[in-house]
Parts: C-alpha cells; structure tokens; sequence
C-alpha cells in the first residue's frame, strides 16, 4: 500500500451497534446490581486511587454498557480493592464484586 | 342566576371542578371545545406510577356529573362582566353555519389546561418525517388500541428508544420550563414495552430525571433493576433514518463524555406541556395575566393559587402549568371550594 504520510483517525465515539457486549453479559451474570447505577460519581468522589491517578470507576463500569470495554483493561490495575466506593453507593450497587467480575472477564475473554 | 357558575374547559380539571360545585347546591354549565368532555386523559392508556387505567380515573369523575350542563363542541368568543354577573358569548362551528348562545354566570371557573408540544418543530428528530418516529401520545393510543406496538413495516422493535424533554428546557422552541411529568411518563412507557416485548431493548436518553413525586423513584428503580431499561444521560443532537425504515440516533453520552451512535427500530418522543391554543383569548377578555412561558399566574402562587385576580373568576388545572392527574383533580377541588365560598359571600347570591 502506497504510504501517502498520514493516516485514519479512528472515531473516539461509541458505535452501539458495533459494541462488544460479552463483557456486558458477563459482568452483568455475575453481579446484576450494575443495572441500577444512577451515575452520581459517588464512587468515584471517595475512590482512593482517584484522589492521585485520572481512574474513574464510574466511567469504567458505563463503558461496559456501552459495548466498548477495551479501556477497561489496563485501568482496573489501579483499583486498591479498599472498597469506599461500594459503602458511598446510594443505590447499594456491589462494587467491590462488580471490580472482581470485570477482572474476571478481563481473564476469560481477553 | 345568583348561584351560576360557567367553567371553561371539560379536561379532568374542569370535570372535577363541577362534580364538586353541583355537590355544593350550585348551578352549573360546562363549555367544552371540543366534542367530548375528557381532554387529554381520554387518549391515555394507563396513568403513573401505578399503571392503573386512565379511563377508571374518568369514570370516576364523570360519575359526578349528572346535574352538570355540559354544551360540547364550543368556541368562547366574549366575556363581559357587570357588577356580579358574567356573560359569555360561544360559537359552536358547524360545516355550513355557526351558532351564537349566551351564557349568564356569577363566578367563572377557567380549566382550559394545555395542549401538546407539537413535535414537529423539533425538525431534526424527524417527526412527521420518519415513519418509525411516535410521540408519547401516538403510544398511548396504540396501547389502548391493544394492537400490540409494531414498526411502521409491521416488526416487533428490538431496540427502542425514548427522549425526554422534547419540547421542554429548550429555549430553541421558547420553552424554557420543565413540564414535570414527562421523566416519569418515559419510564412508565419504558416498563410497559419491556413488558410487552422482554427480548427487546429499551434506552431512556436523559438529562436528569426528575422523579419528583411518592413512588416515582421507585418506579425509576423498578425500570433498571426488574426490566432492565437502560438509561443514558444525553440529549439527542440529532437522528436519520436508514433505508430500512430503523433510525440513527446520535447523542453523547455524558456520563463518559464521549458521543455514541446508535440505531433504533422506534423512537418515541416525551412531548411536554405548552399552554392550550385558546386560553390567551379568554385571558384576553378578562384582563389576566400570563407568565413569559404562556402560562396563567394566578394571584399568587402559594396563597391563592386558584383565585385569578379578577373577583369571581377562578383557576384549576394545568392552565398555570405542568401538572399531573392527580395534582390536577386536587387542584380543581380547591378551585371549587374557593369559588363556593365566593359565591355564598355575594350581595347577588343574597338577593
């Protein structure tokens, strides 16, 4: 192929039709609370690892649902497990099993 | 005449109104424009948050209204006002001529409600233009229509989307106010198409959702947790249609700040609450004063919410505002009870 000097950018947006929701099922089978995140960013106030690294929990369990969980990947690593986010959960969403289930399917599907 | 009262408006707040006031020994007349009493509770399948039936809320109010006179299909065209008594003039329009009546009244009552954003102005969400594009009221017709919600090409939506705020908190249409029920009316409609199709996806898109009221949260949490319905924070820019008939949605979704696409086989639009075409007439007529958003101010909106300003005409209803049935049939009691009181304390009464 004829190298012209530049390249394609790839679209930053969310392709829903295109997603992969694997890690969605998953996830999901193992801890269903997921479904009732209002998005309030509590979680992600009190997150220790947010005070000194740009991790965002939140973030990390919406891109799931929106069928694009490849970021996912490499931020979980920064998660302390201390578990501050699952006791400032106003809806009384699992975090601590919903991290351990996105680590999982990080394992099973790569 | 002394004991006559004439309400403008045969929604559920003028219904509740009369059932009252003729409860209370008064005589009186209600002016309905169109052919049926009922306004916009009549098309609705199934009320929040409890889903019951909204034609049971309308028996019960009709129920009320054996004594009433009820003249349908009329146009007011004059009020005027000597000392206690009202008179007003109507049209009723038919094909080849028109009617003029009179009507006397010691106190009016004004329950001319509101009508529905026309989502047509909303050019780029294609209603009126995609097939496959509904507003919250075209479901509820189908709901009550037991037909079962199909797509325009007659296929179960597998993937269905609904926008809040269409037409409210949006200064493009002029409309910079919330109109309060439509949150809870997408998540009631959310529910029921899940209900009705489980395999199929059902998206709200959201800037906040205003669960204001007893039991509403719940219902918002029932939504997510028991059927599933997926809610993204994100106003809709814009949609397309496909050449199958589905519809391209394009939104961000704010919660990660990145813009998503998506495709829909439906899209319903939560049209809101504009004020009724004809209440700036009547409002004309009697001196009243309306908000910048064309809704009526009452006297005062926390002490006399019913009372107009001018003695012997009154408020009920979503004439001043967003308001919900259940809101609205309270609101029209009080109304009832406050213009009884007016009417006993006239020298006319007393004659």
């Amino acid at each position: 192929m004829i190298d012209f000097g530049y390249t394609l950018t790839k679209d930053r947006q969310f392709d829903y039709d295109h997603g992969d929701f694997r890690f969605l099922r998953l996830v999901r089978s193992i801890e269903p609370s997921l479904d009732v995140c209002i998005g309030c960013g509590s979680c992600t106030a009190t997150c220790s690892a947010s005070q000194f690294t740009n991790f965002n929990i939140r973030k990390l369990h919406t891109v799931i649902r929106r069928g694009d969980p490849e970021s996912i990947k490499a931020e979980l690593k920064k998660c302390m497990f201390c578990g501050k986010c699952q006791l400032v959960c106003p809806r009384g969403v699992n975090l601590r099993n919903l991290i351990l289930a996105m680590n999982r399917a990080i394992e099973q599907l790569g | 005449m002394g004991n006559s009262v004439i309400i403008i408006g045969g929604g559920i707040s003028g219904m509740t109104a009369a059932g009252i006031l003729v409860q209370q020994g008064l005589d009186v007349t209600l002016l309905e424009k169109e052919n049926e009493t009922g306004g916009h509770l009549a098309r609705w399948d199934r009320l929040f948050p409890d889903r019951r039936k909204a034609s049971e809320v309308l028996d019960f109010v009709k129920a009320g209204l054996n004594q009433v006179k009820i003249v349908t299909g009329v146009t007011v065209t004059g009020i005027s006002k000597h000392d206690y008594d009202f008179t007003i003039t109507t049209r009723i329009q038919h094909p080849a001529s028109s009617i003029h009546s009179q009507f006397s009244a010691s106190a009016l009552l004004l329950a001319t409600g509101f009508d529905l954003f026309e989502a047509r102005k909303k050019e780029e969400y294609g209603y009126g233009i995609y097939n496959n594009v509904i507003t919250s009221a075209d479901l509820e017709d189908q709901f009550k229509s037991g037909k079962g919600i199909l797509t325009r090409e007659g296929k179960i939506p597998g993937r269905i989307g609904l926008v809040h705020c269409v037409g409210s908190r949006d200064e493009k249409v002029g409309n910079l106010y919330c109109s309060k029920v439509c949150c809870v009316t997408g998540v009631k409609q959310a529910i029921e198409l899940k209900e009705m199709y489980p395999a199929s996806e059902v998206f709200n898109f959201y800037m906040d959702l205003r669960m204001f009221d007893r039991h509403f949260e719940e219902l918002y949490y029932e939504a997510q947790q028991k059927w599933g319905v997926s809610f993204i924070r994100g106003r809709l820019s814009e949609c397309a249609e496909n050449p199958d008939g589905s519809i391209i949605l394009k939104t961000e979704d704010t919660l990660t700040g990145k813009p998503l696409k998506m495709t829909v086989d439906l899209l319903i639009l939560l049209t809101g609450f504009v004020p009724a075409i004809g209440t700036s007439a009547i409002c004309g007529m009697l001196g009243l004063k309306s908000g910048t958003d064309g809704f009526v101010n009452s006297a005062d909106s926390h002490t006399s919410n019913n009372s107009s300003g001018v003695p012997g005409v009154f408020l009920a209803g979503a004439l001043k505002g967003p308001i919900s049935i259940g809101e609205a049939i309270a609101d029209a009691r009080a109304a009832a009870v406050q213009l009884a009181g007016y009417i006993k304390s006239t020298t006319a009464y007393n004659d």
